[in-house]
């Protein structure tokens, strides 16, 4: 009734092109942008931040990453956990190398150093599609791993072989460290969700996000009709490892403040950030928000509700966890392979007739 | 068609018809020991519609894939535009405004029309990645530009009311429109068609030879086309070559193939004795 296209008309190709043609979708968007800079940082405290609003945020830069890469490219990759851990080590190196630059400058830079890396294995796409391709990343993921454990340098020579964080600041503000207020954190964070998502949302919907689905579709019309293979499977490994480095520096240095790489970054992250992408939608933003989201905060939920409300031990409430997730993922590849993005879109479908479907 | 000469000639319904666009000299394509190609030679020119004909494995999609730069021929040259063509990969084709539609639509399902005729502005769509990232100056710009274009093919294939529905759920007549419409709106001086109206029903194919005719009339494309639709493939084409098991059989207009001996056994069969 309230979501309607109707009367809601374009007369420019320019207003036909915004990301939020239907004026309800439009004015919703800058609601949530609204609260979560201006309402979420005054009432948040360390639980929320540390349990649930920053998780979720830099697994949303993840996940995004990925759904570039296998959502709108179709190039399986196993090896985002190694990426992480590329931006996690690049912006170490970085930090401990010029304490006096802005945290802002490191995180990005660290997103380039992971883009470079993620060119690099890219390259045997061109060869290899599907499988083989999910398999040759997930070299990546081992080799990464195996070098910043075994390659001193990485870790400055420390003697338990962790990185760890050490006080950096925005404007004066501490960001990492033991001194980070919540709301600090949580807005720096936040920054860079908003701009990986408009950026991701941008690229997707011109030229060369039409690159790539066009090579996810059908790669062989998509090279008559002009589509460099090698350059757009690169543009994309670029892309999505620089989401996914800068999600790994956030989340080694905002968000963990010190790691172990075998154990933060192993092949487990990979596969959950790929169980976030599918759940929340191949193909979709929005979906990897919501993929994000989900997985987040179910476990978060099942614990409060399973050890808190009902009082049964921990670890049975664990072990349910795994078997409800893995339940979910089997669900939804039957159910709706498309994922909870797919449920939103038949939802507004819905909407936009309601009350009166026909 | 006694008035052919290097500058052009004039067709039946008066139509001129302009130099040599795209030449095939000896082209000769094996795979392995089968050769699908053997050394055929034929011309394009510009503003004409050119069909390929013959029976089933005479190698016509292979040629139209050694046009496209699909195959690379191990014999002859392609000329094009009066420049011998290199080796080439189907991408480069494509830029240099060689555009094709598939026997089997090659359409990108999971796309809207609208994306997927814009697939076929790639030609003209340069911006960066940075332009394209902020949304800013080129790439906006581009977007719009392109965008009026492409609304430009799309009403003139009248698809205007699929324009945001993705190409999986549309119906195989439409499909084939769209591919079209990708096609066309590459501007491309060489639109190679194959086979165009492979399972229609009466009245699609005849509002495809329409589409057809309506392209080559209003924007002067030049077309070369495969048809098994014998009636279709004489009403609409200005000159015809035949293969036959990789060889070429006939050359000419339509009334001059249609009588051609050759071309009459290699369609109805030859009486052993």
């Amino acid at each position: 009734m309230f979501y309607r296209e109707a009367g809601d008309f374009k007369t420019s190709y320019t207003e036909d092109n915004q990301t939020f043609p239907i004026k309800f979708d439009r004015y919703r968007y800058y609601a949530v942008l609204v609260f979560a800079f201006a309402v979420v940082p005054f009432v948040i405290n360390d639980y929320w931040v540390n349990a649930v609003f920053l998780p979720f945020l830099i697994y949303a830069i993840a996940a995004i990453g990925l759904n570039i890469l296998v959502g709108y490219c179709g190039q399986v990759s196993l090896g985002t956990g190694g990426f992480m851990a590329v931006g996690a080590y690049a912006v170490y190196k970085l930090m401990t190398s010029f304490p006096d630059v802005s945290m802002f400058i490191h995180v990005i830079l660290a997103g380039v150093i992971t883009a470079v890396v993620g060119v690099l294995f890219g390259l045997p796409s061109l060869r290899i599609k599907g499988f083989y391709l999910a398999v040759a990343t997930l070299a990546a993921q081992f080799f990464l791993v195996w070098l910043f454990n075994r390659v001193p340098w990485f870790y400055n020579y420390s003697a338990s072989g962790q990185i760890s964080a050490p006080e950096r600041t925005v404007l004066g503000v501490p960001i990492t460290g033991a001194e980070t207020a919540p709301w600090a954190a949580y807005l720096f964070c936040l920054v860079f969700v908003t701009v990986c998502a408009i950026i991701a949302r941008n690229l997707t919907r011109g030229m060369a996000g039409r690159k790539w689905m066009a090579i996810r579709d059908m790669d062989i019309a998509a090279e008559i009709i002009g589509v460099n293979p090698l350059k757009a499977k690169l543009t994309a490994f670029a892309v999505s490892s620089f989401f996914v480095g800068i999600s790994g520096a956030l989340f080694f240095s905002v968000y963990l403040g010190a790691v172990e790489v075998g154990e933060v970054f192993g092949i487990n992250k990979s596969f959950l950030v790929l169980f976030m992408v599918i759940i929340g939608g191949l193909g979709s933003i929005f979906g990897s928000f919501a993929g994000a989201a989900f997985l987040v905060l179910l476990p978060v939920l099942l614990k409060n509700t399973l050890v808190g409300g009902l009082g049964w031990p921990t670890d049975l409430a664990a072990h349910l966890e795994f078997i409800i997730v893995g339940a979910l993922i089997i669900i939804f590849l039957i159910a709706e392979p498309h994922g909870l993005a797919q449920l939103w879109r038949v939802t507004k479908e819905k909407l936009r007739l309601w009350p009166f479907p026909h | 068609m006694n008035d052919m000469t290097p500058e052009g000639y004039t067709t039946a319904d008066g139509r001129k018809i302009g130099g040599v666009v795209m030449e095939m000299k000896n082209i000769t394509l094996r795979f392995g020991g089968v050769v699908a190609i053997k050394d055929i030679s034929f011309d394009i020119r510009q503003g004409e519609i050119r069909a390929i004909i013959g029976p089933n494995g005479a190698g016509k999609s292979s040629m139209l894939n050694v046009i496209s730069g699909f195959y690379n021929p191990q014999e002859g040259e392609v000329w094009y535009k009066g420049e011998r063509r290199p080796p080439m990969k189907p991408f480069e084709v494509a830029q240099q405004g060689i555009a094709r539609t598939f026997q089997n639509i090659a359409l990108f399902e999971g796309m809207t029309v609208l994306d997927n005729v814009m697939t076929g502005r790639i030609r003209e769509m340069k911006a960066g990645l940075f332009s394209q990232a902020i949304w800013k100056g080129k790439a906006e710009r581009e977007e719009v530009e392109n965008r009026a274009v492409v609304e430009k093919v799309i009403d003139f294939l009248e698809i205007q009311h699929i324009r945001k529905t993705p190409v999986g759920r549309l119906p195989y007549g439409l499909k084939k429109r769209v591919e079209l419409a990708r096609a066309l709106a590459a501007e491309p001086s060489i639109l190679l068609l194959d086979e165009p109206m492979a399972g229609m029903n009466v009245e699609e194919k005849e509002d495809m030879s329409r589409f057809i005719l309506d392209v080559n009339d209003e924007f002067g494309t030049t077309i070369a086309l495969i048809e098994h639709d014998m009636g279709v493939v004489m009403d609409l084409s200005d000159r015809v070559v035949v293969m036959d098991y990789g060889k070429k059989i006939g050359d000419g207009t339509p009334d001059e193939v249609r009588n051609n001996q050759d071309v009459i056994d290699a369609y109805l069969g030859v009486a052993h004795d």
